[in-house]
């Protein structure tokens, strides 16, 4: 689905400007990276995108209509997955029953009593087996690995059935080896199933690797905004403030 | 060999209902434990409502006439309250320190904090009151030893579960830097806890007050003093008087605690 920003800014109650007005135009099925180093306003744009931050200026239209209305943004929350830095499971209850988690949008708080249907854990369970998890569906989120976590997480943003992808940071909490594994099978997913990604990062090589379309952000303003072609010494400079030492090899 | 969709569904299944099964036998329960009491005896209470509606009209309107005189008895609930919790932190802590494994020194003193504390819990306050009426006297001072004893089962059962439940992160952090176990409890463990500590003690003095209330009725002074000697009396109008004022009372001091708790976050 299709995303515009226009002018979107939020400034926090105590004064901070997290993000200085954004227009932007996010292409349908895109895989689209927002690079930058922490405090740059990632998270904050991210975050508008469904709702969880609301922006002081400016408006979000999702296939040129304004979201207007709370029924009007739940049904943009429910076609919009997302993806935590910290996984945000709760650790007490079944890898299955978080993913379920994710199927709330469709049902009513009072439908939300019953169990949930047959169907709707099998879709879970289809969702577990393409994060390669299908074999821990019963055992508590909390005894998985970090890595394994963030792909319950994936799988919960999955069994919405999305059209939009948003993960904030979603490797960063990970070693290089997992995060790279992680990061793979979110835009294997994401290409695959046609979905339009906009992913929070702040490693330059993963960005590169996966980003079809990179937006560096700096100090709450867009100061990049290209392919990993055009990321060159000196955007990453102007996105990292110093200029940043790349190993050789990232070039070749 | 691994799970197939169909196997982990029926695993699923399996649990829901045993879950399902664990619920209807928590209320029939509950059921059966209020059928032992009487509640679905519906007789009684078609009985009792009239009694219970001539104690209300009795009631009211409730008679302040005597307002003086309370006073001085509200204040001394007040001060049994304060003197009650003060008490009890200063006796609960040592305790509770025992009785925490991750900062107990030694499992033998571990199990002898905890019977104790489990002891104090199991006397009932009002039991207390009489024991220690019958050895000091009549008055606020029995009232706010026999409010610290017992409690002292309770704040320190809450203040070592709060202890053991500190982030164990810190301590290896604090001990890795050579701090002896004693300055492990002091600067790795007590500020972790300390809010929770307040709150509990926030919370207990909250309690004492409407606890004292009613301790007055075995002697140990108060405001419960003056209501027992008003029911002794069967004047009901002056019952309920005491009654509002106890609950104006109750009202101001949990007000002042939570407003003391958001203070302390």
């Amino acid at each position: 689905m299709m995303i515009r920003t226009e002018a979107l800014g939020v400034t926090y109650p105590n004064g901070t400007m997290a993000l200085a007005p954004t227009s932007l135009d996010i292409a349908e099925g895109r895989f689209t990276v927002l690079l930058g180093p922490s405090g740059a306003g990632k998270s904050t744009l991210l975050r508008c995108l469904n709702g969880l931050v609301r922006p002081s200026e400016g408006r979000i239209l999702v296939a040129g209509e304004p979201l207007a209305g709370s029924a009007a943004w739940r049904a943009h929350r429910r076609a919009t997955g997302m993806v935590f830095q910290q996984h945000q499971l709760i650790g007490r209850v079944s890898v299955l029953g978080n993913v379920l988690t994710g199927r709330l949008g469709y049902h009513s708080s009072l439908r939300t009593l019953w169990p949930f249907a047959r169907a709707e854990k099998r879709r879970a369970l289809e969702a577990l087996e393409r994060v390669g998890l299908l074999d821990k569906a019963l055992a508590r989120a909390d005894q998985l690995s970090g890595g394994q976590q963030q792909r319950v997480g994936i799988a919960r943003a999955l069994v919405q059935q999305p059209r939009l992808m948003l993960a904030d940071e979603p490797v960063a909490s990970l070693d290089p080896a997992t995060a790279e594994r992680v990061m793979r099978l979110l835009h294997e997913i994401c290409t695959s199933d046609g979905l339009t990604a906009v992913v929070s990062l702040h490693q330059v090589d993963l960005a590169r690797k996966f980003g079809e379309r990179i937006i560096g952000l700096a100090r709450g303003q867009v100061v990049f905004d290209g392919t990993a072609a055009m990321l060159d010494a000196a955007a990453i400079s102007r996105i990292y403030g110093t200029p940043v030492t790349i190993p050789e090899k990232e070039f070749a | 060999m691994s799970p197939t969709q169909d196997g982990i569904l029926r695993e699923d299944g399996a649990a829901l209902r045993r879950g399902t099964l664990a619920v209807l036998a928590l209320l029939a329960l509950c059921a059966a434990a209020l059928a032992l009491t009487g509640f679905f005896d519906a007789q009684r209470f078609a009985d009792g409502l009239p009694a219970l509606a001539q104690l209300a009209d009795e009631m009211v309107p409730p008679d302040f006439t005597r307002w003086r005189a309370w006073v001085r008895p509200l204040l001394d609930t007040l001060a049994m309250s304060v003197a009650g919790t003060a008490l009890a932190v200063v006796l609960s802590l040592p305790i509770a320190l025992l009785a925490a494994p991750n900062v107990s020194p030694h499992p033998l003193l571990l199990g002898a904090a905890r019977t104790l504390l489990s002891f104090l819990r199991s006397v009932p306050e009002i039991i207390m009151g009489i024991i220690f009426v019958a050895a000091v006297g009549f008055g606020a001072l029995p009232g706010v030893l026999a409010l610290a004893l017992h409690s002292v089962g309770m704040v320190g059962k809450f203040y070592a579960e709060a202890i053991e439940h500190a982030d164990p992160r810190p301590i290896e952090a604090a001990r890795a830097a050579g701090a002896s176990p004693a300055q492990v409890v002091t600067h790795a463990v007590l500020p972790q806890v300390l809010p929770q500590l307040a709150d509990v003690t926030i919370y207990r003095w909250e309690y004492h007050f409407r606890a004292s209330a009613v301790l007055g009725i075995v002697g140990a002074g108060g405001i419960g003093f003056e209501l027992i000697a008003a029911l002794r009396l069967i004047d009901y109008a002056q019952v309920s008087a005491i009654l509002l004022c106890i609950l104006a009372c109750v009202v101001v001091v949990d007000a002042l605690g939570s407003a003391l708790r958001r203070r302390l976050k």
